[in-house]
């Protein structure tokens, strides 16, 4: 007799936590007619939940030193890599060919890997030593927006949810993401990665539910401080952006594509999430200079 | 007992009148709109009246519009866009740039004593800030043109096509260098709306920008009512994007006006700064560093240092200096080159800062204002300062926009910090200290996007200027503020 298989249960992942949804309710996605899981379908409460332990994290995580975060990055990437199989096997669940599905993995923890490098570096990218008109010395600097509430892109289940959540917290933000609907098997699974890889809990919280149920959530929280929307819905992104504007929520939009575009590795996507913040200071008696020559 | 040594800033010897001539200014009775490289009648036929705060003068009539002159002003600038602008080098754009700026500095004075005249503020403060600062701009600006390629690596920057722009009261000329400077070096054409009650300088503008020779409908200036002709700059289907300095109320319709359009947008709204005055700082400094905060344009600045947090320790020493210094301030004509604090903006401007003192009496807190007589005709409001005030006060919670002063104290950094962020609006900041370590860690706690260590409002077109949270995103000045008019591939 062959042997009883343990099925795996699903849950969401919130201040480095698995719990499920507290509303106790459950979806199935499915391929070729048949389900894949009981997914949580999460609610409005489990959202709020997320954006709590996101600002409970957030302080924390951008005064990390960039140095430690690019670590972090790099061993989400390690710990990815040697659990390769189980994604590969899920995306198969999902509908993949397997040497697509080797490819979306591998390309995953090479995103990783690529945004890991980034943390130390952005901010040399897009600082400034402004050359004011008179005796101050002048510069600006990146700094994180803040919270992140992020729709994954539904075609992408794996890369496209990574390379979201590293634009995000590469820069230094604590983010909430709505998996792909309908191929959310590898985002818990990559929660499970996330929690085995040194990333203080609260920094990245994943849902799994429907994305219209929580859209407005998304749009019209107060102390979230930008909306990522992946997704060409025209709809969804006018009531989002309408939603932002009571708070004055940054949205960014991009694509459902698949991802695997070299074009989506670029420090741009990180920016997309920063601040910019000028300080000026006296310089004593810059009347008096030259002496120095 | 210590005694206490004040400045007497009393005297037998008054300062005698010193007003800057208004000989070489030259105003015409009438403004019409400027679309296309010429100065038009508006559709309607109607005109309003601009006057000067300061005696309730009528200065000048002014070209009411609506959104079939905008519609004109838009189709101008599309054309100018693609037929001109669009083919023209960056090199080409970049002279044109630089011409208006050379002309607006050889106008300077003309320019300054309007600025002035149509706005209440100081000429102190339009000849040796605002008009200056705006030749700075499009000369910082100009030299960008065929560089872009620089400023942002591996992108490939396009223009965007035609910019619509909104600009406030308080500073007019400079807020519309601000928007015209980087959106033409970047290959945009604009249509800009002047501000209601200062509109003057903008006209100035253009007959500048037609003696530049820039062609024909790359600058389109409209002017009248912010419901009208400034929701149809907004609402224009070929607008590509908007650039808006104001009130974070405005700036919410504006946004909710264009959600789900794809419009580009620059929002630079609303501010309620703090200024942290630490023991060990420079008090004299400091406290000059909180008049020129808060008493700057009368207040009207959406960066205004309003809330002043004084560490406990110094609070009185600080308070009297205060007191001292304020009552120092000379009010009165705005062309007087003596004159730290002139007319305010307008009628209801004045009323809505009246209006918010009578709130801050009602709230409990304690009021001081300067000994002064204030001229009869005209806006005018005493700087005006509120002890006493909890961090819930309306008048420590709202943009007040006028020249009055909210003090708090606080015992450590968290608490300040805390205190400081905890508003809506993330402007600016200020923190008086003569620790370095100090100042940095102030700087990178508090959210704003302009923070001053023992200085305050100074600007300058090089450096990236705008807001966190609620006060707005996206930059004006450097190379920050270049990215709002492109697009990348």
């Amino acid at each position: 007799m062959s042997r009883i298989a343990i099925l795996k249960t699903y849950k969401i992942y919130i201040g480095g936590k698995f719990p499920r949804t507290e509303s106790g309710r459950f979806y199935q996605p499915k391929f070729d007619n048949k389900a894949l899981a009981n997914m949580c379908l999460s609610s409005r409460k489990d959202f709020r939940n997320a954006v709590v332990a996101a600002r409970k994290a957030q302080g924390g995580w951008a005064h990390k030193s960039a140095y430690n975060r690019s670590q972090i990055l790099y061993r989400i990437a390690e710990v990815l890599e040697g659990r390769k199989a189980q994604f590969v096997a899920e995306l198969a669940l999902q509908g993949s060919t397997e040497a697509l599905a080797k490819e979306e993995v591998n390309l995953s923890i090479d995103r990783l890997i690529y945004y890991a490098g980034w943390c130390d570096k952005y901010i040399q990218m897009y600082s400034t030593v402004n050359p004011v008109s008179g005796s101050y010395f002048n510069f600006s600097v990146p700094e994180p927006t803040g919270i992140v509430a992020a729709f994954a892109p539904e075609k992408s289940g794996l890369l496209g949810l990574v390379t979201q959540i590293c634009s995000i917290i590469a820069g230094g933000n604590t983010c909430v993401i709505l998996a792909s609907e309908s191929k959310p098997l590898c985002a818990i699974t990559f929660a499970e990665v996330l929690a085995t890889s040194d990333v203080p809990g609260g920094v990245i919280n994943i849902l799994t539910g429907n994305r219209a149920e929580l859209l407005t959530h998304f749009g019209s929280h107060m102390d979230v401080n930008a909306v990522l929307y992946c997704g060409a819905d025209k709809n969804d992104i006018k009531t989002l952006q309408e939603l932002a504007v009571e708070s004055m929520k940054r949205t960014r939009i991009r694509e459902d594509g698949d991802y695997f575009d070299a074009k989506h590795e670029n420090p741009y996507y990180i920016f997309d999430f920063q601040e910019t913040k000028t300080t000026w200071h006296p310089i004593e008696q810059i009347a008096g200079a030259g002496s120095g020559y | 007992m210590k005694t206490k040594v004040d400045i007497d800033y009393s005297s037998d010897w008054p300062l005698a009148p010193a007003p800057e001539s208004m000989s070489h200014i030259n105003l015409k009775e009438k403004y019409d709109l400027f679309i296309n490289g010429k100065f038009v009648k508006p559709k309607s036929g109607k005109y309003f009246d601009t006057f000067n705060p300061a005696n309730e003068k009528l200065l000048a009539k002014v070209a009411l519009g609506d959104a079939d002159d905008v519609d004109i002003a838009v189709k101008a600038a599309r054309k100018a866009y693609t037929n001109v602008w669009s083919k023209l080098s960056g090199k080409e754009r970049g002279k044109y740039i630089f011409r208006l700026a050379r002309i607006i500095q050889e106008r300077a004075r003309e320019f300054s004593v309007i600025e002035s005249l149509d706005g209440g503020k100081a000429i102190r403060e339009s000849r040796d800030i605002d008009i200056p600062l705006v030749s700075a701009h499009f000369f910082y600006n100009a030299g960008w043109a065929d560089k872009l390629d620089y400023a942002f690596p591996n992108r490939k920057p396009k223009s965007l096509g035609v910019v619509g722009q909104i600009i406030p009261w308080n500073f007019p000329l400079l807020m519309a260098s601000w928007k015209i400077a980087p959106a033409l070096a970047a290959g945009n054409t604009v249509v800009i709306k002047a501000a209601n009650t200062t509109p003057l300088t903008l006209y100035k503008l253009a007959e500048a920008v037609k003696d530049a020779g820039i062609p024909d409908g790359v600058v389109n200036v409209v002017s009248g009512r912010g419901s009208v002709v400034g929701m149809a700059i907004v609402n224009h289907p070929d607008v590509n994007k908007i650039a808006f300095t104001g009130s974070t109320g405005v700036g919410k319709i504006i946004m909710n006006a264009i959600a789900g359009t794809g419009k580009k947008a620059t929002m630079e709204l609303g501010g309620k700064a703090a200024n942290i005055i630490f023991e060990d700082a420079a008090l004299d400094q400091a406290v000059e560093g909180v008049i020129n905060g808060i008493f700057f344009n009368q207040g009207h600045v959406c960066c205004a240092g309003s809330r002043l947090y004084v560490q406990e320790s110094v609070y009185d020493v600080v308070l009297r200096k205060l007191k001292g210094r304020m009552q120092s301030l000379i009010i009165g004509d705005p062309l007087d080159k003596n004159t730290d604090i002139g007319a305010i903006n307008s009628k209801d401007q004045l009323n809505t800062i009246n209006e918010y003192i009578k709130i801050g009496l009602k709230e409990g807190a304690e009021i001081y204002q300067p000994e002064c007589t204030l001229p009869k005709k005209g806006y005018w409001c005493k700087p005006t300062l509120f002890t006493h005030v909890a961090q819930s006060n309306r008048i420590v919670q709202e943009e007040i926009f006028g020249p009055v002063l909210a003090i708090q104290t606080f015992r450590t950094i968290d608490e300040v910090i805390e205190k400081a962020n905890n508003t809506p609006y993330g402007l600016s900041a200020g923190v008086w200290t003569d620790k370095g370590s100090k100042i940095f860690n102030m700087t990178s706690q508090l959210r704003a996007g302009v923070i001053w260590a023992n200085t305050f409002n100074k600007f300058d077109p090089a450096s990236p200027f705008g807001g966190y949270k609620e006060s707005g995103f996206g930059r004006e000045g450097g190379i920050h503020g270049l990215e709002p008019y492109l697009k990348f591939d």
